[in-house]
């Protein structure tokens, strides 16, 4: 009898316990699945929509006058490859540079203060760095232009470039410092010669993942680069880009502009992925890789 | 066999040293100094780490310091190229002389050309094995081609690693075991010619047979350069050292030639250490 009490009650926590751990364990198993899935979903139907709408013309042609079907988005594709160079000139640099003061000189008060005011640029929405540039640029120039568009998407990728950068160095072992500056060089010429070497390949994936998370910006660029409709050269004039055409041609009324912003969202998509796709491969391709 | 039968002094019994602080064995005056600490107390922040070290090294000679963990030795060998000057909030009072030349008005990038260093844990650079053992001579000049050649294959040779990668020198020093990266970062020391060669427990991380291709190493080199090895073992300081130290608690307790240390040592601590009652 004495025995039967504990018996019952075991049985009776072992199957709460177990039933907990079904709900619990398909809980996670979904959500999981919703993640991904959606991924999974939005890659399947942009590729689906966007691949068959694409075509040559799409990368050698310019957008056709309204009411007329066919055209492309040339000017688009070389548009957001001049924003990305200005936005690689603009914030490597400064990300990078910054990145190796805070790993190797900064002190502990001031450190804390920059990665504190990088956090907070990084948090500061897209559009209010359009506006920045806007303020800066635009305005006193008077007319749009690829370079203030550039300049936006530059000060974007500052934040992450400096703490993508300075994550790689500090990565780099202390011991490496020490043996260079054992050998009798300077601070600053083992991190020239054997930390930034050694972070190399870090940093560069880093920057270049930077760079595909603004490619598909679109809010910075609409008052700065704004928009054309026909080639923009040079870097001083309004410029089309792939996010901001599929913004203008999705919210179109026309059927075949609709199909021409599925391709641009696939072709970015695609560009994007291949960015990713390189920068771990340059990731995992070091030639000497510590044990 | 053993290392300490090379020993240039004579056996005589100078064990009856009662006092604490241990200067200069009375029994080693032929050999120069090298190197000398005088009353050197290294501080990390409020904590002081080394009380009132003085003691010298002599010149083309093993020197040992053995001790528990924490005792203050590898700081100390640490401040005899100012290695911790890097160390936030440490603070070094005292002298350290180089061949009577203080070495804390000199350029401290001259200071660890002259005293070279070599780390516990193997720190090959993420270069290949050529450039490795380049690259002090890379940053002390512009060396040409063949200088450098030259200057790799030798330093190479007396590390004892040559034979071994010579035909892959421009391989990732990666690659090699733990012993030959090891002896790696011994052939880069060299290559810039170190008049004094800190070891730094150089074997922790060293199998039996790489720790005695390693300990036959200092037994060359010690012709070229004077060498002080940090060890927490204390065969190995009885085997390849000439003169041991104990430290105990940053205190240097005492320090003679390495027979006396564990033979016939003048302390009771240092006689409870060498015979494992503690430590």
């Amino acid at each position: 009898m004495t025995a039967a009490v504990p018996t019952s009650a075991m049985t009776f926590r072992t199957l709460r316990r177990k039933a907990i751990s079904v709900i619990m364990l398909s809980l996670t198993g979904l959500c999981t699945l919703i993640a991904t899935g959606l991924l999974l979903f939005i890659l399947g139907y942009l590729f689906v929509n966007g691949a068959k709408s694409l075509s040559w013309d799409f990368f050698t042609k310019l957008p056709t006058p309204v009411g007329e079907t066919g055209g492309g988005m040339a000017n688009a594709i070389v548009g957001s490859a001049k924003l990305l160079m200005i936005a690689m000139l603009v914030g490597t640099p400064i990300g990078f540079l910054g990145g190796v003061y805070l790993a190797e000189f900064g002190n502990s008060t001031l450190s804390f203060v920059v990665r504190y005011v990088t956090d907070l640029l990084n948090g500061v929405p897209s559009i209010v760095i359009g506006i920045f540039a806007y303020t800066v640029i635009v305005l006193p120039q008077k007319h749009f232009s690829t370079l203030a568009g550039g300049l936006a998407l530059g000060v974007m990728t500052i934040p992450i470039a400096v703490r993508s950068s300075e994550e790689f160095l500090r990565a780099v072992p202390n011991s490496l410092r020490e043996g260079a500056v054992a050998l009798g060089a300077s601070k600053s010429r083992a991190i020239l010669t054997v930390v930034i070497p050694a972070a190399k390949n870090g940093i560069m994936t880093g920057i270049m993942l930077n760079l595909a998370r603004v490619a598909g910006e679109t809010a910075p660029l609409l008052f700065t680069s704004f928009s054309n409709r026909y080639w923009s050269p040079g870097f001083d004039q309004p410029t089309a880009a792939l996010p901001v055409m599929i913004f203008t041609y999705a919210i179109a009324p026309y059927e075949d502009w609709h199909q021409q912003a599925w391709a641009a969202g696939f072709v970015l998509l695609m560009l994007v992925l291949a960015v990713n796709i390189a920068a771990r491969l340059i990731l995992s391709k070091q030639k000497h890789v510590a044990r | 066999m053993q290392p300490s039968a090379a020993k240039p002094t004579t056996e005589t019994p100078m064990s009856e040293l009662s006092t604490p602080a241990p200067n200069p064995p009375s029994a080693v005056p032929q050999h120069t100094s090298k190197l000398s600490a005088a009353n050197l107390n290294f501080f990390y922040g409020g904590f002081q780490a080394l009380h009132g070290i003085s003691m010298s090294i002599y010149a083309n000679r093993v020197t040992a310091f053995i001790g528990p963990s924490g005792c203050g030795k590898s700081t100390f060998l640490r401040t005899l190229n100012r290695m911790n000057e890097s160390v936030r909030h440490a603070r070094v009072e005292g002298d350290i002389l180089l061949d009577g030349e203080n070495i804390h008005t000199m350029d401290v990038n001259q200071v660890r050309r002259r005293v070279g260093m070599v780390f516990q844990r193997s720190n090959p650079f993420p270069k290949s094995i050529f450039e490795n053992v380049a690259y002090g001579l890379r940053i002390n000049g512009s060396p040409s081609r063949s200088e450098l050649r030259d200057a790799v294959e030798q330093s190479l040779r007396r590390a004892a690693l040559w034979n071994e990668v010579k035909d892959k020198l421009n391989q990732s020093a990666y690659g090699l075991s733990g012993g030959q990266q090891q002896r790696l970062c011994i052939a880069r020391a060299l290559a810039v010619n170190p008049e004094v060669l800190l070891l730094d427990e150089p074997c922790s991380a060293l199998d039996p047979i790489a720790t005695t291709k390693i300990e036959d190493l200092i037994f060359q080199l010690k012709e070229s350069c004077t060498i002080v090895i940090v060890t927490h073992n204390m065969q190995q300081a009885a085997r390849v050292a000439d003169y041991t130290g104990f430290f105990l608690l940053g205190k240097l307790i005492e320090f003679d030639v390495t027979s006396v240390i564990f033979k016939t040592p003048a302390r009771q601590e240092t006689e409870d250490y060498v015979t494992g009652r503690f430590g």
